[in-house]
């Protein structure tokens, strides 16, 4: 199973195995990664799962769609590598992935 | 005793009760817990039952909101297939239908509401069935497929999501709404008349102003349903889906002050001493609205489960966030900020024919609320408007040529 590496705003590291096919989101989520809130459960409706993806993952995700586009445009300290976790789907080549949560509210 | 060393025990395991856990144990409490829940399933989403897990797109693992792990690893004890029958505030305990007695330190009533029964003759029929629980959609699915015939009874996000749903399906699907409009409860005239256009392009048939007088059926068996007006729609299976009623009877019985609802204050403190109720089951302070209210939504879930955490534990109260909802149709997303309740005026921004605009709702000048179909920058910065109470010109927010990014500079700016 692929791993994922989530930053805290604090720093702290950690490391979880996904099952490909579930959302990065969702893997936070189902293992306590805090910062990571998803009131939406992953519809895109809310942007509370707003990571900040390592620059070195960022080619390998799926293209955003519109409304993810949409959401991250009026979303709060939005970076150049800023993504919704309920969007990318986790697949064998985003093993080794890190991302930084900000911290939602 | 300090807050982080009560026992405390949660009645009730949705999004609210889950949530209590979890903000408590992020909040460094340290006591026992225990998790109770009537349902046989460890606490779950709600949402994507009418949607995606209907469809068969999401599977039944991916609804559950936390690993199976998690109660073991943060020493939470899940008691499942259990409901909870009298809560003694003064002894503060409280007996389960089990037969075992819980001693707390704090109560958490988070037992939401369950779907409302219509109280016609032929309700018990098979074939007539709701949409609240997995156990409700697990016995809907195997009727969910191409030429069945569905009579969903009530136009509300649920009704009208498992409509869109049943109806990508190949199921023929008839809608009896007794209100003029759909949506009504939820949403504006404009938005009721998108969705019912929306319906209807998609080959749903939907009745209004439509009352149902009984079910029908033959050998115990749901055959149709007949109108007040005498008429009778066949159908294989009927959804009820109008409105759900608070589990509030142990609070009452137990002589804590009730409304429609659960009484609670800002920090979820019910009348009685160190009992908290949260979710779908309590009234609460609508910060925005300076009124009471009950809130059914996922946000009013998750933000009355902080709420509660942190009173418990003696810790800062969370932030207070508009209202917010989310319905999601065919490819529609539609989201909702605020209540519209009350409004003298809405604003429409953009064109409903082109499948991505808004209503904006505003009472004396200032925004209350905003519906937005396929349109997040209305959604979010309508969000903001709400949430400062912004007055915004008419004319400004119904013109598309200014952007929402000015218009929230403008009304949003320090002045």
């Amino acid at each position: 199973m692929p791993k994922i590496t989530y930053v805290d705003a604090n720093g702290e590291q950690r490391t979880v195995e996904a099952k490909t096919g579930m959302s990065v989101m969702e893997a936070a989520i189902k293992n306590d990664v805090p910062g990571i809130d998803a009131d939406c459960g992953g519809a895109c409706a809310c942007a509370t799962c707003h990571v900040y993806v390592d620059e070195e993952w960022l080619p390998k995700l799926d293209e955003q769609q519109a409304m993810e586009q949409s959401m991250l445009d009026f979303a709060e300290n939005v970076q150049s590598n800023s993504r919704l976790s309920c969007q990318i789907k986790i697949t064998e080549e985003l093993d080794g992935m890190v991302t930084t949560p900000e911290s939602q509210h | 005793m300090t807050g982080k060393s009560q026992k405390v025990v949660v009645l009730g395991a949705g999004q609210a009760g889950l949530q209590t856990v979890v903000s408590l144990r992020q909040l460094g409490h340290e006591g026992e817990i225990v998790l109770v829940g009537d349902e046989p399933e460890a606490p779950y989403q709600r949402p994507p039952l009418s949607k995606g897990y209907l469809k068969g797109e999401l599977e039944r693992e991916r609804l559950y909101l936390k690993g199976e792990d998690y109660y073991a690893e943060h020493e939470v004890s899940l008691r499942l297939g259990v409901s909870a029958e009298a809560i003694d505030t003064a002894a503060r305990t409280v007996r389960l239908s089990d037969g075992a007695t819980l001693d707390w330190d704090a109560l958490v009533i988070a037992t939401g509401a369950r779907a409302r029964r219509l109280d016609v003759h032929g309700a018990d029929l098979d074939g007539v069935l709701e949409l609240r629980t997995m156990a409700d959609i697990d016995r809907l699915k195997p009727h969910a497929r191409a030429g069945v015939n569905v009579l969903v009874v009530g136009a509300g996000y649920i009704g009208l999501e498992a409509a869109a749903a049943l109806t990508q399906m190949g199921a023929k699907v008839k809608v009896l709404e007794a209100a003029p409009q759909v949506l009504g409860r939820v949403a504006g005239p404009e938005i009721g008349q998108f969705f019912l256009e929306t319906h209807r392009a998609a080959g749903v048939e939907i009745m209004l102003n439509a009352r149902l007088s009984e079910f029908v059926g033959e050998g115990g068996k749901l055959t149709g349903a007949r109108l007040a007006e005498g008429d009778i729609v066949d159908c294989d299976i009927a959804l009820v889906g109008v409105g759900v009623v608070p589990n509030m009877e142990i609070a009452e019985r137990a002589g804590i002050r009730c409304g429609n609802g659960v009484c609670v204050d800002e920090q979820a403190k019910t009348s009685a001493e160190s009992v908290y109720a949260i979710g779908d089951v309590a009234l609460r302070p609508l910060t925005h609205y300076r009124r009471e209210g009950r809130l059914e939504s996922v946000h009013n879930a998750i933000e009355g489960g902080k709420i509660a955490a942190a009173a418990i534990m003696g810790a800062p109260p969370p932030p207070i966030d508009v209202p917010w909802f989310w319905s999601d149709q065919y490819a529609l997303k539609l989201q909702t900020a605020g209540l519209w309740t009350g409004a003298d005026e809405s604003v429409l921004r953009g064109e409903p024919q082109s499948g991505r605009f808004a209503v904006f709702y505003l009472k004396e000048g200032a925004v209350i609320a905003v519906d937005a179909v396929n349109s997040p920058p209305d959604f979010i910065v309508g969000k903001k408007l709400v949430a400062a109470g912004a007055r915004v010109a008419p004319g400004e927010l119904g013109d598309t040529s200014i952007s929402m990014k000015e218009i929230s500079a403008k009304a949003l700016s320090p002045s």
